[in-house]
């Protein structure tokens, strides 16, 4: 912990003068603007996509304090668009490696951790402490908790969002314009939007929105310039667009309102419609994968319908499967036999438990949801098959 | 009136990965209802099981949310630009 922090905010030590040079020689920032960063409090919740260059451009500006919520652990898919943590930091918690990188940009910045899920139980208590909130989480119903938590505490959050190809971001703060359930009251059903891990992201995606949470925050402290507050930002990566869309408090926001009927946060995975750890559609016969190289072994006739991309196909597949995307399986599921034994498989085993449910649905009795899809055919049955 | 429609990165599979979708129409309503009759696979992202525009699917007449105007009611004009902004937020499995 450097000796600069003794100081609380009150003035830079010589060191601190040289390394903030390029902020402070701008009138915008000077003197004054680099002590309210350096005694300004920021949360950032979650040290992933988001995450990653949003703690790493508040370090190297001078956030005083920086907490930071995540309590996974790094894995190798992750490096693709996480830089905050390298190859070395593979099983190790997120958040001690975050921890490292931004004591190595910026030692002057004190980090507080929290290894742990921000929940209903904890998050008031978190994040009273900050100043400024920063969402940098990868679901839902953590979005609505944070956001309904910085408005019961009067904090701004600071909102960005990735899918694939596409951004938003924007500045939540009730105190002066609309909060996250103004734009969107009500979250999608569970299912509806796929993760990172189903529908992919452009990893320098979440970089260039991160970024600009983080010059928001900065623009915040400092108080210069224009914030997002009241307007969403749109980015289209693919085709280079930014657009601007207005935002206006919500009159029946339930908890920004002038009568919410929010006063306390909820239990936000029953309001996201998702209960516990099912994933699955119930009561989907399964196989699992050696039961099915029994089959193979056994030349029990079988048809294997993989229902996953063209281009996942590209990357590994299971000899002798039929390729029929998930889209495409109501138009051709008149290619297949019901007399048939079927088994369909996908990455992980949950598209294709949907393709299953679909093919009962239409007819089909004799068909079975390969448990674990192509990943756990790999660890299982054939390692030579690459696993993504 | 001539109606340009952008559809959101997460949709442009369900529209033949077309970034823009023009219709003719003159109202919000008709516009997206021309967009989700051309294209039915998207219908079960833009509408719930009781035909009303989903809560976390915005529509924007240029840069204004139609819930401040008239909704979906709002009529459109030749060359007018209309957005639809679903809500994200990547990363986990749900």
């Amino acid at each position: 912990m450097a000796t600069a922090t003794l100081n609380a905010g009150s003035e830079l030590s010589h060191d601190e003068i040289l390394r903030y040079s390029r902020h402070l020689i701008m009138p915008e920032v000077g003197m004054e603007g680099q002590l309210k960063l350096k005694r300004a409090k920021v949360l950032c919740i979650g040290a992933g996509g988001l995450g990653s260059p949003l703690t790493l451009y508040l370090a190297a500006a001078g956030v005083g304090r920086l907490g930071i919520v995540d309590f996974d652990v790094v894995d190798v898919t992750n490096l693709q668009r996480q830089v905050i943590h390298g190859t070395a930091d593979v099983g190790k918690p997120k958040l001690a490696s975050a921890q490292a990188s931004v004591r190595e940009i910026n030692p002057n910045v004190e980090v507080v951790g929290f290894e742990t899920r921000l929940t209903s139980q904890n998050a008031l208590q978190i994040l009273q402490d900050f100043d400024i909130v920063v969402d940098g989480t990868d679901n839902f119903p953590t979005r609505y908790l944070v956001n309904d938590a910085c408005v019961l505490l009067g904090k701004p959050n600071v909102y960005g969002s990735i899918f694939r190809f596409e951004g938003q971001a924007s500045v939540f703060y009730a105190r002066e314009g609309p909060c996250y359930r103004c734009l969107y009251p009500e979250p999608p059903p569970p299912g509806l939007v796929p993760s990172c891990a189903e529908g992919g992201v452009l990893g320098v995606l979440p970089g260039i929105v991160g970024c600009i949470q983080a010059m928001e925050t900065i623009k915040l402290i400092i108080g210069q310039g224009r914030t997002l507050v009241g307007r969403l930002l749109v980015f289209d990566a693919l085709g280079v667009k930014f657009r601007e869309l207005k935002l206006q408090k919500n009159p029946d926001c339930p908890i920004c309102g002038p009568h919410p009927t929010i006063t306390k946060l909820i239990d936000y995975e029953q309001f996201c419609g998702i209960r516990g750890e099912e994933h699955t559609p119930v009561g989907i016969p399964e196989i699992t994968p050696r039961e099915v190289k029994k089959l193979m072994d056994e030349l029990q006739p079988f048809v294997l319908i993989d229902v996953r991309e063209p281009h996942e196909f590209q990357i590994c597949r299971i000899p002798g499967s039929t390729l029929i995307p998930l889209g495409q399986v109501p138009k051709r599921m008149h290619e297949l036999d019901s007399a048939h034994n079927i088994v369909v498989h996908c990455r992980s085993g949950q598209r294709s438990a949907r393709a299953v449910e679909l093919l009962i649905k239409a007819g089909f009795h004799k068909i079975h949801n390969l448990k674990g899809g192509i990943l756990a055919w790999s660890d299982q049955v054939d390692p030579s098959v690459p696993k993504y | 009136m001539a109606v340009k429609i952008m559809i959101p990165t997460p949709l442009r599979q369900y529209v033949g990965k077309q970034d823009q979708v023009e219709v003719e129409a003159k109202t919000v309503a008709e516009a997206l209802s021309k967009l989700a009759s051309e294209y039915s696979e998207l219908r079960r992202h833009l509408y719930n099981q009781e035909g009303k525009l989903r809560s976390f699917v915005n529509v924007y007449l240029g840069d204004e949310d139609i819930r401040f105007l008239q909704k979906e009611q709002t009529p459109v004009n030749d060359n007018d630009v209309l957005s639809i902004v679903p809500s994200i937020a990547g990363g986990a499995a749900q």
